[in-house]
């Protein structure tokens, strides 16, 4: 079991409202990542679950059942704090014992589900150690362990990742994807990392200033933003206005076929991503700029086109255009994203009618 | 080897002063002009084990409970409390820090004469209750100050960690806690303990000859004048004091008593 379902949750914190009106349902098995900028308010959403922080409004259910005025221990989510937070009067096995010892459970019982823990969270062998013997990595995975070991039918993982470099940030991030597809346990997870969001999740929720703006895929999000705060958040640069007539998205960088979009005569919004602009010589790509900054990344150039109405960000493998170039460009029409008018919430891709 | 030094200077500053107790303590016949006794010899301690030995062995046991139920209260009293002023915001905090401060501050003389009135009236003058009732006014705010700074370097989510895991309030209390602050717990008891242990003043005003601690006894013996009797009773005064700093050192310096550990 380990379901979650928050419907119209609003949590108040130092007399103000940092989360408004948020409703979130997390299916069994599940790991969904609650990502925003640091101080939207994504730990309070955790505390407020785990129940170390009592919502304002709202209503949280744990397995169909409201968990309001239930006291932390008897909730079956359990929290995994951004740091460790090991006791540190207590060795490595006897911290992850800790939640099971104040359960009651038989000692024989536990010492074999510490095992079995131990061997899931590659800790094995470390059981005797105090907890400062150990590196930051290997305390985090106890930190890990020690929840786990409980078997919650919710796992809340704060920022799991945060406090590491970037090598062990890897290794941890396959670790928990692991262990989660093993245990099948339902994990709501936060960071304000996108690209650790998008490679780590099921489905990601996006919270701006306290607003749950977007919830889908990593591949939703990122493709198929639904305004251009999402957009931006994901790294998107590239905006321009146009309007629709007769199905076809007219704006100063051409006209493209937008079959889905019923709104006539509306200014809407659109964005490309910046790697799927295109970069050519001949008559295909009809729109001409200059390169005003090249900017090497490696694996690619960022490139600041010029062209006669706006400016265009595009991301090239090529690393022979320096600024002064002239180039050439095409916006494929599929890549398109045109933004749904603000009162309609359908989702509206240029080549992708909405149902 | 400038640790060792330095360690060795700190003992010596400690240690030298006993070494004159000492002396007097195994003296027989010591007179002015002579830098070591003439003679020396057991006299003392064969009048502090013999002669006075009941009386002794009474105001050890009168000292270590009081001393015991002083410290014992202080930091039941001193735990909430410093957690309170250490980790919460609230008006009137500045204000109260300064009256935690006054047994501190007025001299320990008013503070005795004034509860002993109360004390007569309550009935509990000339008893051990009352006795560690007076200590207690100079050993609490120690106790409060002691944990109050142990507190404000306190993580709380320590104890979030602990109720998501499963413990109740009580178990957060006991099992995680106590044992995060024990440092600052044993070195609270160790303030209390040893100033209740040299309280002479308070005692002889609440106590009235009653309670005989040990204080009280020695002060006895050395106004008769017997030099080597006063020494060897001050060794057994300064014997106690000294096993239980010895027992509570591991648990000193700053580092261990911010529950950094």
């Amino acid at each position: 079991m380990g379901v979650l379902a928050l419907s119209d949750l609003a949590i108040a914190y130092g007399g103000e409202t940092v989360v408004h009106g948020l409703s979130l349902d997390v299916s069994e098995g599940e790991l969904l990542s609650l990502l925003g900028p640091s101080g939207a308010g994504k730990t309070t959403i955790l505390k407020a679950v785990a129940g170390l922080l009592p919502p304002a409004r709202g209503d949280i259910r744990i397995d169909g059942r409201t968990v309001r005025g239930l006291p932390p221990e008897k909730r079956s989510a359990v929290m995994v704090f951004q740091n460790p937070l090991l006791f540190p009067f207590m060795n490595v096995a006897q911290n992850i014992g800790f939640g099971l010892r104040m359960q009651g459970v038989a000692p024989d019982e536990a010492r074999r589900r510490i095992r079995d823990i131990l061997e899931l969270t590659r800790l094995s062998g470390l059981e005797g150690r105090r907890v400062n013997e150990i590196s930051g990595g290997q305390q985090q995975r106890v930190a890990l362990a020690r929840a786990l070991v409980l078997k919650p039918s919710i796992l809340l993982l704060d920022e799991p990742l945060s406090n590491l470099d970037a090598n062990l940030r890897q290794q941890m991030r396959d670790l928990i994807q692991d262990i989660q597809s093993e245990t099948r346990v339902t994990t709501l997870l936060v960071t304000h990392d996108q690209s650790e969001a998008l490679m780590i999740s099921h489905r990601i929720g996006l919270l701006l200033s306290g607003r749950l703006r977007q919830v889908g895929t990593p591949k939703d999000l990122y493709h198929r933003p639904v305004d251009r705060d999402v957009a931006e958040f994901f790294g998107g640069c590239n905006f321009f206005t146009g309007r629709i007539r007769q199905g076809v998205f007219g704006c100063e960088l051409g006209s493209f076929p937008a079959p889905g979009i019923s709104a006539n005569g509306q200014h809407l919004t659109a964005t490309i991503r910046p790697e799927d602009i295109l970069i050519g010589a001949d008559s295909d790509y009809p729109i001409s700029g200059r390169v005003r900054r090249a900017s090497f990344e490696g694996a690619a150039t960022r490139l600041w086109v010029d062209c006669d109405a706006v400016s265009l960000v595009v991301l090239t493998p090529r690393s022979d255009l320096a600024p002064g170039r002239p180039v050439r460009l095409r916006l494929p029409v599929e890549k398109i994203r045109i933004f749904p008018p603000k009162k309609e919430s359908a989702s509206a891709d240029v080549n992708q009618p909405s149902p | 080897m400038k640790r060792q030094l330095f360690g060795g200077v700190v003992a010596a500053a400690v240690l030298l002063p006993f070494v004159p107790l000492g002396l007097w303590a195994f003296s027989h016949r010591w007179y002015f002009p002579q830098v070591l006794p003439e003679q020396w010899g057991l006299r003392a301690w064969g009048y502090v084990f013999g002669t006075a030995g009941t009386q002794l062995t009474d105001a050890l046991v009168q000292s270590v409970l009081v001393a015991t139920a002083t410290a014992a209260l202080s930091v039941a009293g001193g735990v909430p409390a410093g957690r309170a002023l250490g980790l919460y915001h609230f008006r009137g905090k500045d204000l109260l820090s300064m009256v935690l401060m006054l047994p501190i501050l007025v001299p320990a003389l008013c503070v005795a004469m004034g509860l002993h009135l109360w004390m007569l009236k309550l009935g509990i003058a000339a008893s051990f209750v009352g006795v560690v009732l007076i200590h207690l006014t100079a050993c609490l705010p120690y106790a409060v100050f002691v944990m109050w700074g142990v507190f404000s370097n306190y993580n709380l989510e320590f104890e979030h960690q602990a109720r998501s895991l499963g413990a109740s309030s009580v178990q957060v209390a006991f099992q995680v806690m106590i044992p995060l602050t024990f440092p600052g717990i044993v070195v609270a008891a160790l303030f209390s303990f040893l100033l209740s242990w040299s309280q002479y003043l308070s005692t002889l005003i609440i106590g009235g000859g009653k309670v005989v601690t040990l204080p009280i006894l020695l002060f006895a013996l050395m106004g008769s004048g017997d030099r080597p009797v006063a020494a060897a009773v001050s060794i057994v005064f300064v014997i106690p004091a000294l096993a239980a700093l010895a027992a509570s050192a591991r648990y000193l310096g700053s580092r261990r008593m911010m529950g950094t550990w």
